[in-house]
């Protein structure tokens, strides 16, 4: 199963699931990242953690820990 | 009878520069997430009847977090006339996701799209009138930073709420949905008005148990709950979500028409060097280096060393110009007092307790002016918001975010900015684990402390400055990873889901409104709680008993004074460090005024009028009294306990909550407390041999420090009550 923790940098793929649960995943959710919806993955940063994705025509940064949640295709 | 608007919109969507353009009041627009933590009230321009509530900006109305809980609190219990609900048209599927939540509150609602300057330029359009159809609501084009259609916009909210008509929501889920949604509704008691049933039923079924205990009766929704989940595959609460956000989905092509042609605005490409991979940390370090070397090392120590040797000491020359004197502030106050021929005392209380005092305070204000104007560009244009990107990975590791880089490195110059700094950090426990700690960093008015203690004791030996901000570093990483693990800090991780919001170009006004707001709250600050504090230390230290006589004292006199009886009373508890000789003691405490205060103290306790800033003269005093571990022992505890004064003005002000303020003080103290205690008795073991009960206590607290360090997170009560055992057995 691959999840945006392994996306690659200007890839774009849709989000087939979001696993986990509770306030964080509602978070991810709330700022966009819902089933079917395209993202793409714009950077890494310097240090390797957070990325930086462009969801839903905006720019959102978040932890390779939450973007493990985040299953997609 | 007023009427009572409320803004409401994501963060960053320009809601609080349409508050100022409305009310003409001060608040501080940023262009980060999150910058509007407390609701501000203002009245509307040219009409008092019309009250303004700016909530703080949201992505949602879920119960998690602090910022969301406020605004639903007040839209829920407090019902404004109507709420204008902002949206940036530049980013509107996601800013619409939160208009569909208003819309079910059952209040009058009024959309207002802003940005509509910046979607021109892209060629974007944004077709209001079907928006307005597919949403239920009036829909207005406005510019909040140019001011167009600003006024139009609350003059129709107005309108709105003296129709009082409440706002029916028309946006539809799935069938399957609604159906649900239908059912639970018929389930609701009849104190629920007809317009507010279908929020409280989709709260219901997202379990939102803040909700349920404000509803007089809960029906019991399990049943729907369940069908609901077992037909979706998903929990109800992401279910209503991804409904949301598939309703806006649905109506975005119609409502608006996209620019096709994926060019990269200036936006992006500024974006592309400032976070590349390569170049990013190299900028980061510039940057910061400017603002260091601006506002600490240079423009803001002229201005500081203006302000506490020129106004607030002897004064200073016009321009330069000699010719120009302008006498200091005491010097006024003191021909002021000898003309109306005041009293000795009271003339000692004015200015060596109270201008001197308060002075050393203020002397600080133009320093951080300088940096608040930093800090406010940096947020405005929406740097900051980078900074958390680049830096997350090193802090979060401490408790910390990746923001609380810039506190601590400003702390190094001065500790009140520092605090002041943290503003910028939008997560509650994040910032008050930054203010806790920022001040371990020697600040400038350390550095004669470890100048003194390094000359008179280690032969100015190189090693002892940078120990000093090494020990500073470590008691920052061991308190953040201790700290995050106590019940305070503990709890769900903070999500570090974060808009990177678009650069652009602040305002001068904003710019300099920001910097007057949080400067002016720490000079209200220096009125109150540092002035009351130094009177009180003032009075201390200039009274005494002389010969059985109680009287006034002489400066030197400073061995017969309250604050040197006091000392010697207290002397004891330093006993254990190394120091437990009453001279230190005092000069401890005077630290507590500004720290460069205890070099001068030593100069007048071992019988010197005046001192060097590195206090040469008392090296040899000094060297008598104390052994090299116990001078480091003496060092430690004044770099990491409580600050002084102006900082401590800074942690309460920012802490905003006396309990917190207290615990941080407390914290501090007593971690320099337990570091110096190790330092003098393991050092005394490691250079004299010498082991006694001290030595063992010592070993004991490493040992609880280092379980305190390597516990897991998140621990139970068996744990808690091993630490409790332990500190007992001490």
């Amino acid at each position: 199963m691959k999840t945006l923790k392994e996306t690659a940098c200007g890839e774009t793929v849709r989000v087939k699931k979001l696993t986990g649960e509770g306030p964080v995943k509602r978070r991810i959710m709330d700022m966009g990242i819902t089933k079917g919806v395209d993202i793409f993955v714009r950077k890494v940063a310097p240090l390797g953690d957070p990325v930086e994705v462009t969801v839903r025509g905006y720019e959102l940064s978040l932890r390779k820990a939450d973007a493990e949640m985040i299953e997609v295709e | 009878m007023s009427i009572k608007i409320a803004l409401a919109g994501n963060p960053n969507c320009g809601k609080t520069t349409l508050f100022n353009a409305l009310t003409g009041s001060n608040q501080f627009v940023g262009n980060w997430p999150g910058v509007t933590v407390e609701k501000k009230e203002g009245k509307l321009k040219g009409d008092k009847e019309v009250i303004i509530m700016d909530l703080p900006g949201i992505y949602s109305l879920s119960p998690y977090t602090l910022e969301e809980v406020v605004a639903r609190n007040y839209l829920i219990s407090e019902r404004p006339d109507a709420i204008l609900n902002i949206v940036d048209g530049t980013n509107i599927e996601r800013n619409l996701y939160l208009s569909t939540q208003l819309m079910e509150l059952g209040i009058p609602v009024i959309m207002a799209v802003n940005m509509i300057d910046v979607l021109e330029k892209t060629g974007e359009k944004i077709h209001i009138d079907k928006l307005s159809k597919r949403l239920g609501c009036e829909v207005v084009e406005i510019s909040a930073l140019k001011g167009t259609k600003t006024m139009e916009a609350a003059q129709k909210a107005v309108e709105l709420a003296k129709r009082k008509n409440a706002n029916i929501p028309v946006h539809e889920f799935t069938p399957e949905a609604e159906a649900v949604i239908q059912a639970v509704e018929e389930k609701l008691g009849l104190d629920i008005p007809v317009e507010q049933k279908r929020f409280f039923a989709i709260k219901l079924l997202e379990k939102d148990e803040k909700i349920q205990s404000q509803m007089k009766t809960v029906p019991d929704v399990s049943k729907e709950i369940k069908q609901m989940e077992e037909e979706f595959d998903d929990d109800t609460e992401s279910i209503i979500t991804n409904e949301r956000y598939v309703f806006i989905s649905s109506i975005i092509n119609e409502c608006c028409t996209k620019n096709k042609t994926k060019k990269l605005n200036t936006s992006d490409k500024i974006d592309q060097i400032v976070t590349n991979r390569w170049l990013a940390i190299p900028i980061f370090a510039a940057i910061m280096f400017i603002v260091y070397y601006v506002s600490v090392t240079t423009v803001g120590t002229w201005a500081t060393d203006w302000a506490n040797d020129g106004v607030f000491g002897d004064g200073w020359n016009l321009f330069g110009i000699e010719a120009v004197h302008v006498p200091g502030v005491p010097a006024l106050i003191e021909a002021g007092l000898t003309a109306i021929g005041c009293a000795d005392w009271l003339q000692g209380l004015i200015l060596d307790g109270i201008v001197a005092g308060v002075g050393a305070v203020l002397g600080f204000v133009p320093q951080m002016l300088v940096l608040f104007i930093f800090l406010a560009f940096l947020e405005a244009c929406g740097y900051m918001a980078r900074v958390a990107f680049i830096m997350d990975r090193i802090f979060r590791k401490f408790g910390l975010s990746g923001k609380s880089f810039i506190p601590m490195l400003i702390g190094s110059g001065c500790g009140v900015p520092g605090i002041m700094a943290s503003r910028t950090i939008e997560n509650d426990r994040d910032r008050k684990m930054t203010i806790m700690t920022t001040t371990f960093i020697p600040c400038g008015a350390k550095l004669p402390i470890i100048a003194l203690i390094a000359g008179a004791l280690f032969n100015g030996a190189w090693w002892v400055a940078p120990s000093a901000y090494f020990v500073g570093i470590a008691a920052i990483i061991c308190s953040g990873i201790i700290l995050k693990k106590t019940k305070m800090f503990s709890g769900d991780p903070a999500p570090f889901v974060m808009e990177l919001p678009a650069y652009h170009m602040p305002t001068v006004g904003n710019i300099l409104r920001s910097m007057w707001e949080r400067g002016y709250s720490f000079i209200k600050k220096a009125g109150t709680i540092i002035l009351l504090s130094t009177i009180v230390l003032w009075f201390l230290m200039s009274f005494g008993f002389v010969d059985g006589q109680f009287r006034m004292l002489d400066t030197l006199e400073l061995n017969d004074s309250i604050l040197a009886a006091a000392g010697g009373a207290i002397a004891w508890i330093f006993k254990p460090l190394g120091w437990g000789n009453w001279k230190f003691a005092v000069a401890a405490v005077t630290g507590l005024i500004a720290k460069e205060n205890v070099v001068g103290t030593f100069g007048v306790l071992f019988g010197f009028a005046e001192v060097a800033d590195n206090g040469s003269e008392i090296w040899g005093s000094l060297a008598q009294s104390l052994t090299m571990v116990s001078a480091y022992s003496f060092l430690v505890f004044n770099l990491l306990c409580a600050p002084c004064f102006a900082a401590m003005g800074a942690i309460k002000r920012e802490m905003n909550n006396a309990k917190w303020f207290w615990f941080a003080v407390g914290y501090q103290t007593l971690l320099a407390y337990v570091a110096a205690l190790c330092v003098y008795q393991i050092g005394n073991l490691i250079t004299t041999g010498s082991f006694g009960l001290g030595t063992v206590v010592a070993f004991l607290l490493i040992i609880g420090f280092v379980y305190l360090l390597v516990r897991q997170s998140g621990t139970n009560k068996v744990s808690n009550v091993e630490v409790k055992k332990v500190a007992n057995a001490k």
